[in-house]
């Protein structure tokens, strides 16, 4: 099954499941989502649970808060993640904080899905990925799954969370296959995956990145290295326990992500392997991440912004003859 | 509108209570008891308790930065809400709130909001919601003419009327967003002409005159519950004061302000019930019980104990 089919199908479950649950966002009904996401939805549960807005992100994100607020559980669909900066306020100041800032009263359990990253050729304005825009701000959780299974059970559990869940697709990701079991299937929002288990180094990645390192795990396989995958999944919180638990068994740690290496997740999560785990450590932690140039729409230069195979290939040779 | 004698009583009474709320907080800010910054709504009482009187109990109210009118004219508890101002743990939000950020659901208060149009979107997805159950209750959201050049306010009346959704836009226009004059700001000058624009019904009302706030209010209140759809009302008003505090007011006249005081709300009623025969010292006896509460309220906030840090650090999730 297609990522973007799991996704569908995670939604169409919860829509069924629970009549609270309706979506919102531009596109999403007769014409599917820009990327095909929610088609047949619309035909399935009618103009008032798929609900289609105008170009307005600022305000329908602010609508789902209220509503959310009154008790229902919209699903907000922001077509690219670069547009998510007309969305920010309502994020930030609304959906982050009013829970806390109103002392537990009202809680405001809604989604936000957006694919980020770069698919090729969409250019500055259509593929970033934010991933760690959103680190600092409280009261969020933040995901970003990378497979087929793992969306369908981590979009399902985002839609039962009490919280405001940001679950970061990729178009990137959206055309890869996977296995994904049929029906109720939940995963946590707070936990990291290893994707292949290794002992060489901890390859730690998320979102299209993943698939990237799965591929150069088996690039490097006739040289005789075996890196482990560790897929982090939920970005905030970070899954601690699981990433010290690979660092300490392999003692050597390359970070990939899509978003900017300045102050990426990257930063964080090396940080955190400093303070706790340094005399684990048999290299220096190595990042790899988008340049700190906005992604050019020629195919020919995206690849130079971005991590590419020969990249993570050459870092992983790096970080074995450290 | 006419109000009985008695509604008209318990509205200068409730206008008394927050006009002595709000001079009670500045006395406090000025003994350095009170923190941060605070928006006082003096000149525009009327505003609050006349839409809030034309209201039902459960209708949810939204409101923004300049909020203490519509907290007190719904009926909050006078003394939770000073001690959310002060910051104390027995406050509606614990202290984690403040002016800016306070709620009471179990009132249908859903929340005032720190960023000006911040509520707008908020309003219209509960009234989203309100729909979606069947309900027949209504969302109204107090914002100022500053607000209506935000995008928040023309997406939400767009999406609103396309939907029909059960909605009333108050806009209390006291004509300034911060220093800047809404003629330097608004366009058109008049925030309700914008509705027509998105195809809403507006209308406009005198916001230093209580009944006719709650006429005008009672009669949008009354198309939307009856599922025409959002309604746009503009009251003009006045704030007296400042800003907030510090606003040393330089970008208006004394002038303006001397012939503003002419026309302030709580003069307005009062002169109206004195017509009606109430002799002036029951009039001075509800001010001075008003002033009397909120000295207890304060009182008794000013001893309450704040949270703890363990407390403060905890509830970012449900």
């Amino acid at each position: 099954m297609f990522y973007s089919q799991a996704v569908n199908i995670a939604l169409e479950e919860e829509l069924t499941r629970d009549p609270d649950v309706f979506i919102l966002g531009e596109d999403i009904g007769i014409y599917g989502g820009a990327f095909g996401v929610t088609k047949g939805l619309y035909e399935k549960f009618g103009p008032q649970r798929i609900r289609e807005t105008p170009i307005s992100e600022n305000s329908f994100t602010g609508m789902a808060v209220g509503a959310a607020m009154l008790g229902l559980r919209p699903v907000v669909e922001i077509m690219f993640m670069d547009f998510l900066a007309l969305a920010l306020d309502q994020l930030l100041n609304s959906a982050g904080k009013i829970h806390y800032m109103y002392n537990g009263q009202l809680k405001v359990p809604m989604v936000l899905r957006t694919p980020g990253g770069a698919k090729g050729g969409y250019g500055p304005s259509h593929s970033q990925m934010l991933s760690s825009m959103l680190l600092g701000i409280p009261g969020l959780k933040i995901v970003a799954p990378s497979t087929p299974r793992q969306v369908k059970g981590i979009l399902k559990s985002a839609i039962r969370d009490d919280n405001p869940v940001v679950v970061i697709e990729n178009k990137r990701l959206y055309p890869q296959q996977g296995e994904v079991p049929e029906g109720e299937y939940l995963l946590p929002l707070d936990k990291a995956e290893v994707l292949s288990p290794g002992t060489d180094m901890s390859i730690l990645t998320y979102s299209a990145m993943t698939p990237l390192c799965l591929a150069v795990k088996e690039a490097v396989r006739e040289l005789g290295w075996d890196p482990e995958i560790v897929d982090l999944v939920s970005l905030q919180p970070l899954d601690r326990e699981s990433i010290f638990k690979s660092v300490r068994k392999t003692g050597r740690v390359l970070i990939v992500e899509e978003a900017c290496l300045t102050g990426g997740i990257g930063a964080e999560v090396s940080a955190l392997i400093a303070e706790h785990c340094l005399d684990a450590l048999e290299a220096p932690v190595m990042r790899l991440g988008a340049a700190d140039v906005p992604i050019p729409s020629s195919l020919a230069l995206e690849k130079y912004v971005l991590p590419q195979i020969e990249d993570i290939v050459k870092a992983v040779q790096q970080l074995r003859e450290y | 509108m006419e109000f009985p004698e008695q509604t008209l009583l318990d509205c200068y009474a409730r206008m008394c209570l927050i006009r002595a709320f709000e001079e009670k907080l500045a006395e406090l800010f000025s003994q350095g008891l009170l923190g941060g910054t605070s928006h006082f709504c003096i000149g525009q009482e009327a505003c609050a308790v006349g839409v809030i009187t034309a209201a039902r109990e459960d209708d949810w109210l939204i409101s923004n930065h300049r909020g203490h009118g519509h907290l007190l004219a719904r009926g909050l508890e006078l003394q939770k809400v000073m001690s959310e101002l002060l910051g104390r743990s027995d406050g509606y939000c614990g202290g984690r709130g403040g002016s800016q950020h306070l709620s009471a659901p179990e009132k249908f208060f859903l929340g005032t909001n720190g960023i000006t149009g911040g509520g707008l979107p908020i309003a219209t997805g509960a009234a989203l919601a309100l729909q979606y159950r069947g309900s027949t209750q209504v969302a109204i959201v107090f914002f100022g003419d500053g607000a209506s050049n935000q995008g928040t306010f023309h997406e939400s009346l767009n999406m609103a009327s396309l939907w029909k959704l059960p909605v009333l836009y108050v806009c209390e226009n006291n004509r300034y967003g911060m220093s800047n004059p809404v003629e330097k700001a608004c366009a058109g000058g008049r925030v309700s002409a914008r509705a027509q624009a998105y195809c809403l019904p507006a209308d406009t009302a005198d916001g230093s005159d209580v009944e006719a706030v709650a006429q005008a209010a009672s009669k949008a209140l009354e198309q939307v519950r009856s599922g025409a759809g959002p309604f746009l009302l503009e009251l003009l008003t006045y704030r007296h004061c400042g800003h907030s505090k510090n606003d040393p007011r330089i970008y208006r006249s004394k002038t303006e302000e001397q012939q503003m005081w002419e026309r302030d709300c709580l003069r307005i009623t009062r002169d109206k019930l004195l017509r009606r025969g109430i002799p002036d010292s029951r009039l001075e006896q509800l001010k001075t019980q008003a002033a009397e509460q909120v000295q207890a309220a304060a009182q008794q906030s000013l001893q309450a104990p704040f949270s703890s840090r363990e407390e403060t650090l905890a509830g970012v999730f449900a």
